[in-house]
This record gives C-alpha cells, structure tokens and sequence, in this order.
C-alpha cells in the first residue's frame, strides 16, 4: 500500500496521539481513539476515556528493576490523578512474571487499589501453569476458551484476544482455530461502523519475527475485521512503543510498567535491556508520539518522565 | 551385566584387603570411565540471551543433559514432539534429562517458541 493511499484510507482516523511512557489514556472523539500522554501537563479530556497498562511482570525482580510493584502502582496512581478519571482500564497483559498465586495477589490488589474496572488479557508469563487455572480463576469468569471476549462500552466495541497460550515452533504468538472462529462470530451482527478495539498481549502483526514478536494467525483476525471503518490493535509484549497503520487498522504497543526491552535491530536479544543506575524511569518515562496531519509521518519525541 | 561380575572375579583372586582396594578402584572407575557400558556422562546447554548453547548438542545414550537458565527471563524446555516439558526456569534454574535411546531430539522454549535446539544421541 502506498503512502497517498494508508492517507486516504486514515480519512481523519487519527489526527493526534501522543504516548506516556507507563500509561496511554485513550480518549474516544466520535467514534475515533486518540490516545493521550498522561503526565502533570496533561489538559482535561473530554468524552469517553480509558486507561491501558501492559507488562506489569509483577515477581520480576533484577537489578534493571527490583520493586515492580511500586512502579506499577505509579503508573495506575498516574492514571487516577487525571483531571478527568478514565472509564477503565485495560492491561495488555503479564501481569505476573511466573505465574505465581502470590504474585496475582499482589497485582490484583494493586489494580484494585485504582479503583477502575480492569479488563486483562493474559501474557504468556500468566499462563506459564499447564492448566493455566491462576489467571482463569481470576480472570476467567464470562470469558471463553482460553480468557477471550467481548464487550461495548460508549459505542465502541472492544474484543481481547488471547494470543500466548500453545505457542508453538514457528516462533510467533498463536490465536488457534477455536478463538478466530468465535471472533467471526462476534463481530458478525456488528455495522460497519462501529469502531473496534482489540486488544491483546503479543502484537497481532509481525514486529520482529525472529525475536517471536508478533502473531502467525494474527492478519486471520484482521482479515475479520476489515470492514470496520476504524479498528485500533493494543498490545503489549515487546516494552516499548511502536505503532502502524495500515488502512483504516492502527497498531499501538504499550510500554512495559516494568522494565524496557530492547529494539528489534539494535539490541543483541529480547530480553530486559540493561539501564544505567537511577535512569529507570527515564526509560519508563515518556515517548510522545504525534500524528501531526493526516498526511505526515508520526513525530516522535522522546521526554523523560523522571526530571 | 558384566561389570558387576567383572567386580567378583577380581576379588576373588586376592586377598581380602587387596580385594576390597579393588572393588574401590573399580567403583571409581564405574564413576568416573562409564562409557564401558553406556554413558552415564553429563552434558551442559546454556539458555543464553534466547539462544541454546550450544544449539547442537552430540551425546552417547544414557548422557544426562542440564539445561541452566542464564537470563533474565524465564524459559521452558519443551520436546517438540510434546514427550518432556521441563517446568518453568526462572533465572539460575536447571533442568535435567537422562536420554537413553537414540535419536534426534528438538525442542522449543515453550515461552519463547522462537528459541529452538535439539539434542543428537548416538
């Protein structure tokens, strides 16, 4: 696809984003998603706002970062200090770092403690169980198979995927047969245009396919999905942000509220990358990007968040 | 099994004492040279930045394999043929798996099914 026609085919979907580092607020402007960067300069929004956090990896705890709990609670305490509180949240996924009942607990009691109705889906550091009964038990109730479902809120039709469980030797995320066959479904009664989030741990499209970075059925459930006029894909998974559009689909990756990873290209592997002492939240902090005009490249500012 | 009785010949024919320092000498060989009858050898694969270490790995039937978790994330060994699923390794982690038959053995990470080796017995 050309760049005069993702312009075209945009037709004012997104005129404005702008990124925060541990948490993107998301606010819906008839019918269409702009995200926000939330910090203390952060104006009022107006209309229908939610929260979305990712790779919380509670449990995880190496020098990169020791207390993921406290920086987990200062991204939710950045989204509750909000001028205007955001509808929910939504977490992208690992929760946890193991999977352990002691490592939900802290996380549950953490979100609970925003106060926010939370929508999870589940990262493959929440399913690391055979019976992946941890987070289902939590998390599980009104979902189908695997955690998947559906709900509206304010119009907008939100869809979170499960895309981290049997992952198998081609390396990527897998949604299976059984999961895109009810995504059909859902979305079968559904007009045109109806705005679309989907949200799910691994990025449905292919960031980097040899670190595992993306999902092999993922453009399957897309392909569901492309009559919808304005379709918005959030996920977590790879700790930094990066985003895409393509037609009238935007691709957004959260941050992690844990610990960045490495760029696809730069970095030796996927893993933790390494901070120098005290720059933490730096590389936490604050990536803005902008959507200028519908006809320019998305700008990218960087902007610490500590300092 | 002939080493046992390779054992029994050799004390009967010395004395007591000598029989015993024997019998020693020769548990530390069933300890320490064990390819006499099958390998009871140990193998090492590191998980290394994503990676198997070696990917590779060549033993005899009965070599006990470690795989130890070098990172900072936690990985999982999985046969791709679904018969071994170690637990999850956090960091420091090991773990072990005796393969006595021969035959060519791949696996996954299961977490991160990008990361792939095979262990090679022969």
């Amino acid at each position: 696809m050309s760049r005069d026609d993702m312009a075209q085919d945009r037709r004012g979907f997104l005129k404005c984003m702008s990124w925060a580092g541990t948490a993107a607020l998301w606010t819906m402007t008839g019918g269409v998603p702009r995200s926000h960067l939330i910090g203390p300069a952060e104006a009022a929004p107006s209309g229908f706002t939610f929260a979305q956090v990712s790779d919380s990896h509670i449990g995880f705890n190496k020098p990169v970062n020791t207390d993921t709990a406290a920086t987990f609670a200062q991204a939710l305490a950045q989204v509750t200090a909000l001028p205007e509180e955001p509808s929910f949240l939504i977490h992208t996924g690992d929760l946890t770092h193991l999977s352990t009942p002691s490592e939900f607990d802290t996380a549950a009691q953490i979100l609970a403690g925003a106060k926010l109705q939370a929508y999870t889906v589940p990262g493959e550091h929440d399913v690391l169980e055979e019976d992946r009964r941890s987070y289902l038990n939590r998390y599980g109730k009104g979902t189908k198979g695997d955690g998947w479902y559906s709900f509206d809120a304010n119009g907008v039709h939100f869809i979170g995927l499960v895309n981290v469980v049997n992952l198998q030797g081609a390396g990527l995320g897998n949604l299976g047969h059984e999961q895109l066959e009810w995504l059909e479904d859902d979305v079968a009664h559904l007009t045109a245009s109806t705005p679309i989030v989907v949200f799910a741990h691994i990025p449905l499209w292919i960031v980097a396919e040899n670190w595992g970075w993306g999902t092999e059925d993922g453009a399957q459930a897309l392909d569901y999905l492309k009559r919808f006029g304005s379709v918005t894909v959030l996920n977590g998974h790879i700790h930094q942000i990066m985003q895409k559009i393509e037609g009238h689909v935007a691709f957004h990756t959260a941050r992690s509220t844990a610990f960045p990873q490495g760029r696809p290209g730069v970095a030796k592997g996927p893993g933790p990358m390494p901070v120098p002492p005290g720059q933490l939240k730096n590389f936490l902090g604050t990536t803005k990007v902008t959507l200028v005009r519908n006809d320019t490249p998305l700008a990218i500012v960087d902007t610490p968040l500590a300092g | 099994m002939m080493f046992p009785k390779f054992l029994v010949e050799a004390g009967q024919r010395t004395l007591l004492v000598t029989a015993l320092k024997t019998t020693l000498a020769a548990g530390a060989l069933l300890l320490s040279c064990p390819s006499i009858l099958w390998s009871s050898g140990e193998k090492q694969v590191a998980i290394d930045n994503f990676a198997f270490s070696p990917k590779t790995l060549t033993v005899e039937p009965g070599t006990r394999v470690t795989w130890t978790n070098e990172d900072d994330i936690p990985h999982t060994i999985v046969l791709t043929d679904g018969s071994i699923r170690s637990k999850t390794l956090d960091s420091e982690d090991t773990f072990s798996y005796r393969f006595d038959k021969a035959g060519t053995y791949q696996y996954i990470c299961g977490l991160h099914p990008h990361m792939r080796g095979e262990v090679v017995v022969r």
